[in-house]
């Protein structure tokens, strides 16, 4: 395989893990919003460049589900939500950014280890992919419990949700990828954008999880 | 293509979820939920007359089978318990009637997302599918747009789909532990291939992706530590779809780790899947049956019995060898069974006193008695005693195990022992003692919730040969 051609997919996979980082310290939710818009680029650039390694046209698709959709419909309609509910202010951190951060490096290491470990005979730039998309994951999993905003915390699933699109597509030749990215597609636009914000909003007057917290069936 | 019993179970559930959605008026469309329930039923059972073939994409095998049967009866029987439910509820005004086409219309997607996720011959469709079902519950259990309902479904979206996610991560690996073996494409995913070529694989990288899909397939399983979600959206959500939740979608979920579980195990040099499977369910039984005692709400204390069910079940597949595996079978059918009557219960006791709350509820034996006793019979029935099905299917899951690993049987006995405790405190005072509460005759559909105890009560007397034989068939299968 060209040097080159590897060089980049590896530019772009731990470009997509540097860009996780820097969710994970983004105390302003607007902030949040454009960081994310840039996580769903590089993977758009990641996905588009793996498909014109592999020759594999059809992840082109998938490629382009993430630019239109993930890079900017959602952001915007996130954006609007932010302003129609009033919450520029800034979010509530559940760990610190220094300890939130040690904790990422922690999980990308441990990523690092299991991954490479396991794959030692599979083709390397497969076997980078993955090991960066796992990192991915854990950052995403490490932003849904460190944050306690419903926004954010959505934000942290999509960012997970990208990783598992770069692994996707760093599997060669697997079938099904294109389903399965309209698939985790839907899931968030009908969830999360369609109904859930604008009736929690309409209900409890904040999404905060905590405050949503308050009405556990099991208190009095 | 001819369709056959196969694609029935699919067509059938799909083609009634866009008819029910375009109807109006809930008593037509509660009728027709049960006419395709009982189509998609008659289906399935037709297997048993001729059998389909499977291809690339679906596939049918003795285990699959039973799931199936297993998931269009309960599907049915809740369906009729669904339609005087869901008439309570509207006469009430607790769901409006623009909600109920919804409701139907999603009912039936969860049925095909349910029998796909069983039939499918392909991982990444499987996967698929189970995340439709997720989906669709969801909703279902937002439903009320109340605050705790809202509260539940969010909890359960945000849990259930890091499971998902999880899931698909394990999906991804096994078809790279398999790609180097059975070529690219769709080979790689396909459950028939893989089985065969499996002993080939790439351990390590088995190993890590079963450990993904433990995690992920057994948040759905509602193993514990991953068990937050199911308390809550059982609780909060309308109680049919509870029945079908802890009857049916939790045992959708593990079996997507049973296949994969059979596919490590034909892999000599890869972990044994057994050992960990046991052990997370262990865990969960012991404390769901610890969390029963302090419970306020009806439903959620049926919701924690359902995770110490779920680990029963999950730790006799674990144990593996024929006879744990019938066990194991043999408890989740009855669990299915008991829990959804369980359910079909508590949905009208709920109705007639007003509220979920076990403190504002007493003495229902004498207030509504067919009720009442039919509760006592299903708590009987799942807190294990003689000589129902679930004391059978405990024993046999005692019996089996206790040879090879006497010291972890002696703990699932003990959290067996402590989940009756908990649930005869709360049954005395619900069912007997001072009545509290309306006392308003119940209008409810008695039939199957009694059909699914009788049932229960057969199997621990005497199970029919051609059914020990069919499990039998089924526990070897899986190793």
């Amino acid at each position: 395989m060209p040097a080159l051609v590897f060089d980049i997919a590896h530019l772009l996979a731990g470009s997509l893990v540097v860009m996780s980082f820097v969710q994970l310290y983004q105390d302003r939710l607007s902030a949040l919003i454009n960081v994310f818009a840039v996580h769903a680029l590089v993977l758009a650039l990641s996905v588009a460049w793996q498909a014109f390694a592999q020759g594999a046209p059809h992840l082109y698709i998938t490629a382009a589900i993430a630019l239109v959709f993930k890079a900017i419909i959602i952001p915007v309609a996130l954006r609007r939500i932010m302003v129609r509910l009033g919450i520029h202010r800034e979010i509530e951190v559940v760990v610190g950014v220094g300890p939130a951060m040690l904790l990422g490096i922690g999980l990308v290491a441990l990523a690092m280890v299991v991954m490479l470990r396991v794959t030692a005979e599979a083709d390397p730039l497969a076997r980078e992919d993955l090991a960066f998309a796992l990192s991915v994951v854990l950052l995403g999993l490490l932003m849904m419990v460190t944050r306690r905003n419903a926004v954010s915390q959505v934000i942290g699933f999509m960012s997970l949700e990208n990783g598992l699109v770069l692994a996707a597509t760093g599997a060669k030749g697997m079938p099904l990828v294109v389903e399965i990215s309209v698939a985790f597609s839907v899931l968030i636009a009908f969830i999360v954008i369609g109904i859930f914000l604008f009736r929690i909003r309409e209900r409890f007057d904040t999404v905060d999880m905590q405050a949503l917290d308050k009405f556990r069936g099991e208190r009095r | 293509m001819t369709i056959d019993a196969l694609g029935g179970v699919l067509v059938i559930p799909a083609l009634s979820a866009c008819v029910l959605a375009a109807l109006p008026g809930y008593r037509l469309t509660s009728g027709l939920n049960v006419v395709a329930a009982l189509l998609t039923l008659l289906t399935a059972l037709s297997m048993f007359v001729v059998e389909p073939k499977s291809g690339s994409y679906l596939l049918v095998d003795d285990l699959n089978k039973v799931f199936i049967v297993l998931t269009t009866f309960v599907a049915f029987t809740t369906s009729v318990f669904s339609a005087s439910y869901i008439g309570h509820e509207i006469e009430i005004g607790r769901l409006k009637p623009g909600y109920v086409r919804f409701y139907h219309a999603m009912y039936q997607l969860l049925m095909f997302a349910m029998n796909l996720a069983l039939v499918a011959n392909n991982i990444g469709l499987m996967w698929v599918a189970i995340e439709l079902a997720t989906l669709t519950t969801v909703l279902m259990v937002g439903i009320y747009r109340t605050h705790e309902a809202l509260e539940a479904a969010w909890k359960y979206f945000i849990l259930g789909s890091v499971g998902i996610a999880l899931a698909l991560f394990g999906t991804i690996l096994v078809y790279m532990a398999a790609r180097p073996v059975t070529g690219e494409g769709l080979d790689a995913m396909v459950w028939t291939v893989l089985v065969t070529q499996a002993a080939r694989f790439d351990p390590a990288l088995l190993d890590v992706a079963f450990v993904f899909l433990l995690l992920g397939y057994g948040t759905k399983v509602g193993l514990a530590p991953l068990h937050a979600w199911l308390p809550d959206a059982h609780a909060e959500g309308p109680t049919p779809i509870s029945a079908v939740l802890s009857g049916l979608l939790l045992n959708v979920a593990l079996y997507a780790l049973l296949r994969f579980k059979m596919l490590l195990a034909l892999n000599p040099a890869a972990i044994a899947p057994g050992p960990l499977m046991a052990i997370m369910g262990l865990i969960s039984c012991v404390f769901a049956a610890f969390m029963l005692y302090r419970r306020r709400d009806i439903k959620r204390m049926f919701a924690y019995s359902s995770i110490e069910h779920m680990g029963i079940i999950v730790f006799a597949f674990g144990m593996g060898g024929p006879l744990a595996n019938f066990a194991g079978l043999l408890h989740m059918t009855m669990h299915s069974l008991t829990k959804s009557a369980i359910f079909f219960a508590v949905g009208h006791i709920a109705q007639v006193k007003g509220t979920q709350k076990i403190a504002d509820m007493g003495g229902l034996t004498v207030t509504h008695p067919v009720l009442g006793w039919g509760l006592v019979l299903g708590v009987i029935a799942i807190a294990g005693l003689p000589p129902l099905g679930i004391f059978m299917s405990e024993f046999l899951v005692v019996s089996s195990t206790f040879s090879h690993q006497p010291w972890l049987v002696l703990i699932l006995v003990f959290g067996i022992l402590v989940a009756l405790g908990g649930l005869f405190l709360r049954l005395n005072t619900i069912a007997f003692g001072e009545p509290r509460g309306p006392t308003a005759p119940a209008e409810a559909s008695y039939v199957p919730m009694f059909a699914h105890l009788a049932i229960v009560f057969m199997a621990g007397v005497y199970l029919p040969p051609p059914l020990v034989t069919g499990f039998q068939n089924v526990a070897r299968l899986l190793g």
